[in-house]
């Protein structure tokens, strides 16, 4: 049976590591997956209460923690309601009969005849005086889960599909709630002085002028290259850190050439070539061909990232906002030469990360300094210039697209050719935490690679068009070597591929003489996508488009996130004249059984909001010495007043498998901006961001 | 070296020994253990430090503690039972959470200065606050909603 079991549960069957009853009557959730701003654990217990009939309110979620909670991997790639999801519903369906079961025996009846009502036991009506916890003793939570109980059926539900208020967010709204907020007795604050890059060696560090800036009493620890100042108050390390520049010299370390923040630079690159598609050479006849680009850039989190550690007794204790703990354990076991069973990390919650930012590496800081002082426990802040000047970025990307088109204007044979660098350099996916590169024998470069297609691809992720085409191909150019450490960046290669695929078809309907949405719904037999783009029409009032180059303009675009998971359509409309005003945004997604209607609209638009930042502001300053776009006047991101009005939609598919929606929109809005500022402008611009900048630059090229 | 600065913090008087240039964000955090003042830039960029001084939206990040004897410091911690914290769940406006705090510090400024914001009054208010997740429509509509309720209160 165990086949039938969610991987989740496969990989942790025992069900006393997912639930416990508690002695005080309530239930203990723990989950793999962590909360990262997103909701996910509140939804889960939604699935979790459904199923044991136990009131939401008596249900504590434990999310991430390598002593008390099953290890779920990562919490990425919008798969915490698909994956941890699916295990909570069958691990308390299977928990639930456990207990029913018993009590039947005990009474000598069917189960059918045993009702759960508030957690309580029921029989025709009337309760049986007993209950989950009064009966917990009695049930053994250790067999391993079998997966051959029945899970509800969905016309059951009472709590799934209703929206559910976020756990996590009133002690947001109050006070203190992460991870920045923890205090540990007795402990040192620490602030790092940064290795340029991963060649740079430190020839002379001056000490006592950095004692002098820093107004107090500080330690200065050095291992390698890697320096920490650790004091007991914050501001006394903040102060020196922040002056400490002049007073290191490094050595070493080769700058970056002239251009390589442009994803033009890419072509020019050595890279790892992969093609996959069609093997015949795409047919003679009329072809069209143009590219896209966007350029690197940041997570660009909230907060700067944070971590505590702690070294007690020969057990190394960690407090991290990481996206996956056991992971995070493993990584920094290997650094330190310790055993996995020699540290423990817990969860705590930072500010959203959206992918792959500098909670991993802050964590190794923290390991690294309490190592080196046993029994001291050290938080760790990074300063807002390491944020912005050490995170991994979202890479580069350059998409060419050329099709084939029959008598019609309709694609008979499709190409794809992209360049990008990694999408994914996690520790567990041979990347390396900075920290490790500046010790005294620091780790070879990573090597370059990419999600597999089977985990949606990275650069390729939606690279493959979701519509009618006899052939298509894809030759994907893995850049090897960038100009800065690359990593996985809400939706990975989606968002240009996407923007890409859903800015060529406007192009191809332009070229045919047809409406953009006529030319896709032409081209689309998929029903699913079908009705999202006709219910994103009507609600958009798509027939009443006008025909553009006005300086207003309305586009759409559509995409299903890693042509597997959600789908969503998204239209746009905006006026350009220098820059670019966002006037309304509609969406439509179809995510098959949604958990908690309001935290999956939270997530689209949230997702709307962002990519709009992606599209018409963002884009990292890469100078010869690294980054230098260290701040948030450099590193501009959408602000309230850019924020449009937005139409959220959310289309009832209840007996489709529920999927994540925490990426879906980011792809679809980037193309619909795209598609409505070239609407507006009468000509189109191909290359992200669509900034003040590259409009007036443009319209002078005109 | 430390100097002795007499204000009143979320409405209770203190003597706080700092030494000058000490930042406030640094004392309601560090010293006064009040959390819910982050820390995201230093800069005065983000908003995510925000504090009432004398009922007027200040960064605590640059805010030297000297600067404030005989102030009147509010921080979201002052703000409790305030109705905007209602409204924020109510509308569940947040998803990180991490900018929500001064968020909330420039709307109770405003809705004590202007008790029915228009749409675009609001937007003014908070344009100096960063949200990365994209809850501003959400953030938005609390703001509404609870000026809304305040009105109500005030009527009856």
């Amino acid at each position: 049976m165990s086949e039938t079991l969610p991987e989740s549960l496969r990989n942790n069957p025992h069900p006393d590591r997912w639930l416990r009853f508690g002695s005080d009557r309530r239930l203990r959730l723990a989950i793999g997956k962590v909360e990262l701003g997103q909701g996910a654990p509140t939804a889960i217990a939604q699935i979790a209460a459904e199923e044991l009939d136990i009131p939401l309110d008596r249900i504590d979620v434990l999310a991430g923690d390598t002593e008390a909670a099953p290890d779920e991997g990562q919490t990425t790639s919008s798969r915490s309601i698909e994956a941890s999801g699916s295990a909570v519903r069958a691990v308390s369906a299977e928990v639930r009969a456990r207990f029913v079961d018993h009590l039947a025996r005990r009474l000598n009846c069917a189960p059918a005849e045993i009702a759960v009502q508030d957690g309580a036991f029921h029989r025709a009506g009337t309760p049986l005086g007993q209950d989950y916890w009064s009966c917990a003793q009695e049930i053994d939570l250790t067999a391993p889960a079998t997966g051959t109980a029945a899970t509800k059926p969905r016309s059951a539900y009472r709590v799934v599909g209703h929206a559910a208020p976020r756990r996590d967010l009133p002690a947001k709204i109050s006070g203190a709630a992460f991870i920045h907020d923890m205090v540990l007795p007795g402990m040192r604050h620490a602030r790092i002085l940064r290795q340029p890059s991963r060649e740079a060696r430190l020839a002379a560090l001056d000490e006592a002028a950095i004692r002098r800036a820093a107004k107090g009493e500080i330690e200065i620890l050095r291992i390698g290259d890697f320096v920490a100042l650790l004091g007991t108050r914050e501001e006394a390390v903040q102060y020196a850190a922040a002056a400490a520049g002049p007073h290191l010299r490094w050595e070493g370390g080769s700058a970056n050439p002239p251009g390589a923040e442009e994803a033009a630079w890419l072509p020019s690159q050595e890279c790892e070539d992969r093609r996959f598609g069609s093997d015949a050479a795409p047919p003679p006849g009329r072809v069209l061909r143009a590219t896209y680009s966007r350029p690197y850039i940041a997570h660009a989190a909230m907060a700067p990232s944070c971590a505590l550690a702690w070294l007690r007794n020969g057990v190394l204790e960690l407090w991290s906002h990481t996206q996956g703990v056991y992971p995070l354990r493993a990584a920094i076991a290997a650094v330190l030469g310790m055993r996995a069973e020699e540290i423990v990390v817990h969860h705590v919650q930072g500010a959203g990360c959206y992918g792959h930012n500098g909670a991993d590496d802050v964590a190794l800081d923290a390991a690294l300094i309490a190592r080196a002082q046993p029994d001291v426990p050290v938080r760790v802040q990074w300063r807002r210039e390491e944020e912005f000047g050490f995170e991994p970025l979202g890479p580069a990307m350059r998409v060419s697209i050329s099709a084939a088109l029959d008598a019609a204007g309709k694609p008979i044979d499709w190409s794809t050719e992209i360049w990008s660098a990694s999408h994914v350099q996690r520790p567990s996916s041979g990347g390396n935490m900075l920290a490790h590169e500046a010790l005294p024998t620091p780790p070879p470069a990573p090597r370059a690679s990419d999600p597999p297609e089977a985990a949606g691809g990275g650069g390729t992720r939606n690279a493959i068009p979701l519509y009618d085409l006899p052939t298509h191909r894809i030759l994907h150019h893995l850049v090897r070597r960038p100009p800065v450490r690359t990593s996985a960046l809400r939706g990975l290669g989606a968002l240009p591929n996407v923007f890409a695929i859903e800015c060529f078809m406007d192009e191809l309907a332009e070229a045919a003489g047809t409406d953009p949405l006529a030319y896709r719904l032409a081209l689309i037999t998929d029903p699913r996508a079908r009705r999202l783009l006709e219910t994103l029409a009507l609600r958009c009032d798509w027939a009443t488009r006008g025909p553009g180059g006005q300086g207003s303009g309305l586009g759409l675009a559509w995409a299903r996130y890693k042509n597997r998971a959600a789908y969503a359509a998204v239209a746009v409309a905006l006026e350009v004249d220098q820059e670019v005003r966002l006037r309304h945004i509609w969406c439509v997604a179809d995510a098959g059984l949604v958990i908690n209607p309001d935290g999956g609209r939270n997530q689209l638009e949230g997702g709307i909001v962002q990519a709009a930042s992606f599209t018409l502001k963002e884009q990292v300053r890469i100078g010869p010495e690294g980054i230098t776009s260290l701040d948030w006047e450099s590193y501009p991101i959408l602000r309230f007043s850019e924020v449009p009005p937005i139409d959220i939609a959310l289309i009832e598919a209840d007996d489709e498998p529920s999927l994540g929606m925490g990426e879906c929109t980011i792809a679809p809005t980037a193309a619909a901006i795209g598609n409505a500022v070239a609407h507006a402008l009468g000509s189109r611009i191909r290359d992200m961001p669509l900034s003040r900048d590259r409009i007036m630059a443009h319209l002078l090229a005109g | 070296m430390d100097r002795e600065i007499a204000c009143t913090v979320n409405g209770a008087a203190m003597r706080i020994g700092a030494a000058p240039g000490t930042s406030l964000l640094e004392v309601l955090r560090n010293q006064l253990d009040l959390k819910g003042s982050r820390y995201g830039c230093g800069l005065e960029q983000c908003g995510a430090c925000m504090v009432l001084v004398d009922g007027t939206p200040v960064h605590a990040c640059t805010r030297d503690i000297a600067t404030l004897e005989g102030r009147a410091v509010t921080t979201i911690e002052g703000l409790a039972g305030h109705a905007l914290l209602a409204a924020f769940l109510e509308e569940q406006a947040g998803q990180c959470g991490y900018c929500l705090s001064g968020i909330l510090i420039s709307a109770a400024a405003l809705l004590a200065a202007n008790p029915s914001p228009e749409r675009a009054e609001i937007v003014a208010a908070l344009d100096g606050h960063l949200c990365r997740c994209g809850a501003q429509p959400r953030i938005l509509r609390a703001i509404a909603r609870a000026a809304a309720t305040l009105r109500q209160e005030a009527a009856q």
